[in-house]
């Protein structure tokens, strides 16, 4: 329980269907946190709807498995100029991973979250991650690394529901989250200091020299850590038809700059890739494709290579680059489960 | 068992009031009610109560009346000796405590930059590192009279000595909340200079303490205001607290010896058990070296968040280090300041035991944790033979 009214209402259904329901809130930040699943007020709001509930609540506290399996890979990854997606790490490593250990342990059947997503069963018999039935607050793509174990014993209880009738429910329930804000940002990022304060106390900026895709010299930048594909503001490069980022070259510290057609890009090679347990090797297979948490899905073919941990992501028409180290999240045909997810590789320079 | 149904084995954290606290607290939270520091005959009367409660506090204590300043619990006594001390004399603002004392010491003297020191293996103070701390510019130094979390006793006898010999100017402060159960505190407050009690460690109301400050040691008060307590502490009066505190405290002394033998009796019983039903248990600090309500153990190869839960679906209330804002359990920083290994820190747990504790209470705590840690190490045994046969 986040403190969050996703969660509140995905209690509060499990308990009215009859379920022993114990209601948990991570620690896992320890620093300063504005927002999202580790302030302190946040537990208070998910401490007192759980005894509005008249269920137990227990604050676990990851916060040394977050620091090593989240924080640090965050930072890392800035240093190797990719852009990652922390939130995904929490789910991988410490909310379907450490938690579930601990619910191992303490011998519950199943762990409940408030996401928007469905574990589906397909013709198969398998289990795959199924979109929300609110499209526009659908969280799959947060959720696509879970394999049949995990899915075996996860509830989403408010997968089926629309975000308006979430907030409903907690309003019939008399819910104090019934009308919080919702927390999208990463919890452990203030609005206050920003991602480039907290990343300048963990990492020595590197100063890189922009060009453009001929190879002139534009300008340069005093961090190439907090340069992401896809950026056009703060680049020093004013004027004259819009640039965006195009690559990034670390060890060359080096960042390229492109017009918008030349952001578009017809594939992405995807590493570190997990699947739907039920699916063999999907050579050539025709899927939608999604690379960040709330954009849309765009047609492709995926081609897989030999030990099916890399593919080839072909989109029927050019999309926007995809930055390094973002989650590109393969669903079927008819863009309803995950058929599986990894992570956009380092491109080949420019 | 509690009249909650509870195995309560947290009275390190509160112990249950006592019936002469509560009786002589109602009279203040009802038809007694006026502010003592009125001129009437009602004010006179409550008036009365709080001299009354000084004397009896002094009594028990061992010193003299004009030294006890109620205050509004045992962190405020803790932070008003200390800042009180290092705010007198800008020559002499330095503060001293071992790395084990309690977060209310603790983080005072790290705000004023203080100097905080090694403790032994049992977390009682390294007397050679408080020697090469002290110096002249030392305002206070505080040691705790008996550990929150592992229950060891300190030696204020030496510990005084040293600082008469090193740092003669320094006053001596004793965070003595843990004490006032389990020892006679007239071997505690003739070693320091400040001491610092809690009502609901010893069967009082929460939300009052004491601070006993002796005869010509100056503090600078934290809290001014109308001058209470000979200006050292503003505030009205809690009468019925204090009232409630005195009660208690002076029920506390006369059942001291009585209670200490049948609870160490009983503790011994629970450690024991422990150490006989289950493998790879360490007793903390020896118990010779503790009192006698505190059980501490780390269990191998066990997280205490997962046993915590585990005893308290079973209705077994145990704590383990000092919880967080948020009520998160973090790693304790009285068993690193020990110097226990990380892997044995992760499976501490702290089940304290009161006057209430009976026998039932023990065999029930073994048998539920016995059996939780047994459950515990079993499902990780499993998870981790599953993960390593997996593809």
């Amino acid at each position: 329980m986040s403190g969050g009214v996703d969660s509140s209402v995905a209690a509060a259904l499990l308990r009215d269907e009859g379920h022993d329901v114990v209601g948990v809130t991570m620690r896992l930040w320890g620093g300063p946190s504005d927002s999202g699943c580790c302030a302190v007020s946040d537990v208070d709001d998910a401490r007192r709807v759980a005894q509005q509930l008249g269920i137990d609540h227990h604050v676990f506290n990851f916060s040394d498995e977050f620091e090593a399996g989240v924080v640090a890979p965050y930072v890392d990854a800035h240093v190797r100029g990719t852009t990652p997606n922390p939130c995904i790490e929490c789910n991988r490593t410490i909310k379907f991973a450490r938690l579930a250990e601990r619910a191992d342990d303490l011998g519950f059947d199943a762990i409940a979250t408030g996401h928007h997503a469905r574990v589906v069963r397909t013709a198969h018999g398998g289990l795959r991650v199924g979109r929300g039935a609110d499209r526009a607050k659908d969280q799959s793509y947060v959720l696509h690394m879970l394999g049949q174990r995990q899915l075996a014993r996860t509830l989403l209880p408010v997968g089926d529901l629309t975000k308006a009738r979430v907030r409903e429910i907690a309003t019939e329930a008399g819910l104090r989250t019934a009308a919080k804000d919702e927390s999208q940002d990463v919890c452990f990022i203030t609005s206050t200091a920003g991602r480039q304060l907290f990343l300048a106390e963990r990492l020595t900026p590197r100063p890189a020299t922009i060009v453009d895709t001929g190879g002139r010299e534009l300008a340069t930048v005093a961090s190439i850590e907090m340069v992401t594909i896809g950026q056009r503001r703060g680049l020093g490069i004013g004027g004259g038809p819009a640039r965006y980022v195009v690559d990034i070259d670390p060890r060359e510290a080096r960042v390229v700059v492109g017009g918008a057609d030349e952001l578009l890009c017809p594939t992405i090679v995807v590493e570190s890739m997990t699947w739907a347990a039920d699916l063999a090797a999907p050579a050539g297979t025709a899927v939608q494709v999604q690379t960040s948490a709330h954009g849309a899905a765009h047609a492709a073919t995926a081609e897989v290579g030999d030990d099916a941990t890399t593919v080839v992501v072909r989109f029927d028409q050019p999309q926007r680059r995809v930055a390094p180290g973002q989650s590109v999240v393969l669903y079927d045909v008819d863009d309803a489960t995950v058929l599986g997810g990894g992570i956009a590789a380092t491109g080949p320079s420019l | 068992m509690n009249d909650a149904g509870l195995c309560y084995l947290d009275h390190a954290a509160s112990t249950p009031m006592r019936k002469s606290a509560l009786a002589a607290m109602m009279p203040h939270l009802t038809e007694s009610y006026a502010n003592p520091t009125g001129s009437h005959r009602f004010a006179r009367a409550a008036r009365e109560a709080i001299d009354e409660a000084r004397d009896t506090v002094a009594a028990v204590v061992g010193c003299k009346p004009g030294e006890v300043v109620f205050t509004g619990g045992g962190t405020e006594s803790d932070n008003m000796a200390l800042y009180g001390a290092a705010l007198v004399d800008a020559t002499r603002p330095r503060l001293v405590c071992p790395a084990s004392e309690h977060h209310a010491v603790l983080q005072t003297v790290e705000r004023h930059a203080g100097t905080v020191i090694a403790t032994d293996g049992s977390a009682r103070v390294d007397v050679d590192a408080l020697v090469d701390a002290l110096g002249d510019d030392v305002a206070a130094v505080s040691v705790m009279a008996v550990n929150n979390e592992v229950g060891s006793i300190n030696d204020l006898a030496v510990v005084a000595a040293a600082i008469a010999e090193h740092a003669p100017s320094a006053l001596v402060h004793s965070d003595a909340i843990q004490a006032t159960s389990w020892l006679d505190l007239h071997d505690v407050w003739p070693h320091t200079d400040l001491l610092s009690l809690s009502g609901h460690k010893f069967g009082g109301p929460k939300g009052v303490g004491a601070l006993i400050v002796r005869t010509g040691r100056v503090l600078t008060p934290l809290l001014v205001g109308g001058g209470q307590e000979r200006e050292r502490r503003s505030g009205t009066h809690n009468v019925a607290g204090i009232a409630g505190f005195a009660a208690a405290i002076v029920e506390a002394d006369a059942e001291r010896a009585d209670t200490v033998s049948r609870v160490a009796t009983l503790r011994d019983r629970l450690v024991d058990g422990l150490v006989a039903g289950l493998d790879d248990v360490h007793e903390t600090v020896g118990r010779d070296q503790k009192v006698a309500g505190s059980a501490h153990v780390c269990f191998g190869g066990v997280e205490s968040e997962s046993l915590l839960y585990l005893l308290d679906r079973a209705g077994v209330c145990a704590s383990a280090a000092s919880s967080c804002a948020s009520g998160a359990i973090s790693v304790s920083h009285v068993l690193t300041a020990m110097g226990v290994a990380p892997e044995w820190a992760r499976g501490a747990v702290r089940m304290t035991l009161g006057r209430t504790t009976t026998a039932v209470d023990v065999d029930r705590a073994l048998d539920v944790a016995t059996d939780a840690v047994a459950t515990l190490r079993a499902r990780t045994g499993a998870r981790l033979a599953e993960r390593a046969s997996a593809p």
